[in-house]
């Protein structure tokens, strides 16, 4: 098989563009042989931002700003990220506990809202109407008509996740929570206690939420043992003792079998564990994990990784969640694809509880908001974002000018998994049929979107593309060369 | 009733998830009109003639073009939704590095080749047939069609939105939430 396609060989080939029901901008090609057999799939990433190279040269404070306008969805995260590699730069490895407990705050806010939002408004149709339902049907819209007290609740939760983000961030989207040591504001009694009133009400949801992730994943589980169920590895944040934790920790990998490949690995050493290999057909790179190589060392990250590395939660309905989904695979790594639902709705909960326990944290309406200590050069956060584990990495000159910026995204370390899930799909579904229905192609976006991708997120990779595209056939003969004009 | 298409082009997604920031109202909004194209829902392609499309993002690749120009021939009213859309947010910025006698392949070099955590032995670049080409600069959309309406913000509140949608949908003049326009 040819790394390049040409629409000019006998290779037909599928495009689903664009994807929809996902954040961002992607699409997928199914490539076919002539007896209609699928012999790959591969997801693309379209889209540049150029955001590594033209940071450089920017005051290192505007980065926590300027980084989380990658992505409307997870801007939170971007902001908490680039803001921990900051507080090495300004010398604080220990924020006072009011500035740790806002970002917490704020960032158990949007990992809730954002599963709530990805769960009801872009998947639930799938799940609750089915892959094949008509196009008609798939979509928020028709969950409003048909299901309309589970889209209030959902409307709802995802409002309050986006009011604790507004709470500690002045907005709902792009605030200023953290700043390089630490955050810009406190959390005040009246602030504190709208978002109280909602605490039981948004539990109980929660409970129900999660209740039907799991039932759906039960009651379909012949089905999705067989939908892009596949053995990986899987790499996460954990706390010191083991148990899950969304904002600070070391990094954990664990290979299919449940054995760990490394772990407490200080994320500040990230560049010894992973690389990324560059492939021609997306601008998006596929990450590894170094000891592994280059093609067995591909794993997942996100809530599936996260429940699989974690061996315990530290809160209890969603310490009794987690015992449930793993009891299903017998306390070894789940690898079914359509498992991340059932794992999402685990975190929500684990991030309704944690909201609660903060909100009656006195802490929050402390004064001491940010510390600075000896400067450095250099600074990696790490955060446990929404969709996984997400790396910034900066230099700073001695101007406080940003020298130097790597950012591996959460959809980034999933590439490969999205890739082969569809691959997976493709064949068991689309091979040899005489015709292709939108409901089958369907299929293939259920497998994506399982995994949350957040194309905007993986758009950042560098500026200005290549101006020349070079089409080959399948033995590798160029056949046609196209220039841009300028 | 109206019809309604959206779409993100070199965005970052937040103006539509802004959008839904209108919580319980997309209820009402679901009475006011119908949603042709939009990342929303499954519809890859218009269906019928729009009255409004909303537009967020710049232009960053000659799909960004194409699907702004086709917005254009099937909205009656097109609203620039956003600075991204309006003045380039952050996509825009890769314009300013001008320093480099090359800076295209400067920002090859540091994305593929230079760095020690990349894994690229042929040195080749993502070139593939699937992937559009970029443009030389971000565009904004007024740089490629007539805009008719534009709403600023980084993104622009949920209740900003709604103010300037239902206007635009009752034909009444638009007013704005007090301090609800804010251009960061």
């Amino acid at each position: 098989m040819s790394e390049v396609n040409s629409p000019m060989s006998k290779t037909k080939v599928i495009e689903i563009e664009p994807l929809t029901r996902v954040e961002g901008h992607g699409k997928v090609s199914i490539h076919l042989d002539d007896n209609n057999q699928v012999h790959d799939a591969r997801l693309h990433i379209v889209e540049f931002r150029g955001f590594e190279r033209f940071i450089r040269g920017r005051p290192y404070w505007e980065a926590p700003m300027i980084v989380q306008r990658l992505c409307g969805i997870c801007p939170v995260s971007h902001n908490l990220a680039a803001a921990k590699a900051m507080d090495q730069i300004v010398g604080a490895p220990r924020l006072t506990p009011t500035a740790e407990k806002i970002r917490r705050l704020t960032h158990y806010g949007q990992i809730m809202q954002s599963h709530v939002l990805h769960f009801f408004h872009l998947c639930a149709p799938d799940l609750l109407f089915g892959f094949d339902a008509d196009a008609s049907m798939r979509n928020v819209f028709a969950l409003i008509n048909l299901k309309p007290d589970l889209a209030m609740q959902a409307v709802r939760m995802r409002k309050f996740g986006q009011e604790v983000i507004r709470a500690t961030s002045g907005k709902k989207i792009h605030g200023a929570c953290a700043i390089p040591g630490g955050v810009n504001k406190n959390l005040s009694i009246p602030e504190r206690d709208a978002l109280l009133k909602d605490m039981d009400q948004m539990k109980k949801w929660a409970q129900g939420a999660l209740v039907i992730a799991r039932d759906y994943t039960l009651e379909n589980l012949s089905m999705i043992e067989r939908f892009a169920t596949f053995s990986s590895s899987y790499l996460a944040l954990v706390r010191e003792d083991g148990a899950l934790d969304l904002y600070h920790g070391a990094l954990r990998a664990m290979d299919g079998g449940g054995n760990l490949i490394f772990d407490q690995a200080d994320y500040r050493n990230y560049g010894d564990f992973i690389m990324e290999e560059v492939k021609p057909w997306s601008y998006m790179k596929f990450p590894f994990i170094k000891m592994r190589g280059r093609i067995d060392g591909w794993y997942r990250v996100g809530p599936l990784a996260r429940l699989n590395c974690s061996g315990y939660i530290d809160t209890p309905e969603a310490a009794k969640a987690l015992v449930e989904f793993k009891s299903l695979t017998g306390g070894r790594p789940n690898h079914m694809t359509l498992a991340y639902h059932w794992a999402r709705m685990v975190e929500v909960i684990h991030c309704v509880e944690k909201i609660g326990e903060l909100l009656n944290d006195p802490d929050l309406q402390g004064e001491d908001l940010a510390v600075k200590g000896d400067r450095a050069e250099e600074g990696i956060g790490v955060i446990e974002a929404p969709r996984g584990t997400l790396i910034h990495h900066y230099r700073v000159d001695e101007n406080d000018l940003i020298t130097y910026c790597n950012l591996i995204v959460s959809t980034t370390n999933n590439n490969e998994a999205i890739n082969r899930a569809i691959t997976s799909v493709a064949k068991s579904h689309l091979s040899g049929a005489p015709r292709i229905t939108d409901g089958m192609l369907n299929h293939i976006e259920v497998a994506v979107r399982a995994y949350d991708p957040c194309l905007s997120c993986a758009t950042h990779a560098l500026g200005q593309m290549p101006l020349i595209v070079e089409v080959f056939d399948t033995s590798g003969v160029l056949i046609e060369s196209r220039t841009r004009e300028k | 009733m109206k019809r309604i298409a959206t779409v993100s082009l070199a965005g970052c997604f937040g103006c539509h998830m802004s959008l839904l920031d209108i919580d319980e109202r997309i209820i009402d909004l679901m009475k006011l009109v119908e949603f042709d194209r939009t990342p929303l829902n499954d519809l890859k392609s218009f269906t019928r003639r729009c009255d409004i499309g909303l537009i967020e993002g710049s232009c960053c690749n000659e799909e960004n073009v194409a699907t702004l120009r086709e917005f254009r021939r099937q909205c009656d009213t097109l609203v620039g939704v956003g600075q991204c859309a309006i003045m380039g947010g952050l996509p825009v910025m890769r314009n300013a590095i001008m320093h480099s006698d090359d800076p295209l392949l400067e920002c090859l070099e540091e994305a593929y080749l230079n760095s020690r955590l990349v894994y690229n032995p042929t040195n080749d670049m993502p070139n593939d047939p699937a992937l559009p080409l970029l443009l030389d600069k971000v565009y904004i959309c007024s740089q490629v069609v007539k805009i008719d309406y534009v709403i600023p913000g980084c993104p622009p509140s949920g209740d900003l939105l709604w103010s300037v949608l239902t206007a635009l949908i009752n034909g009444t003049p638009i007013t704005t939430p007090p301090g609800g326009v804010k251009y960061d």
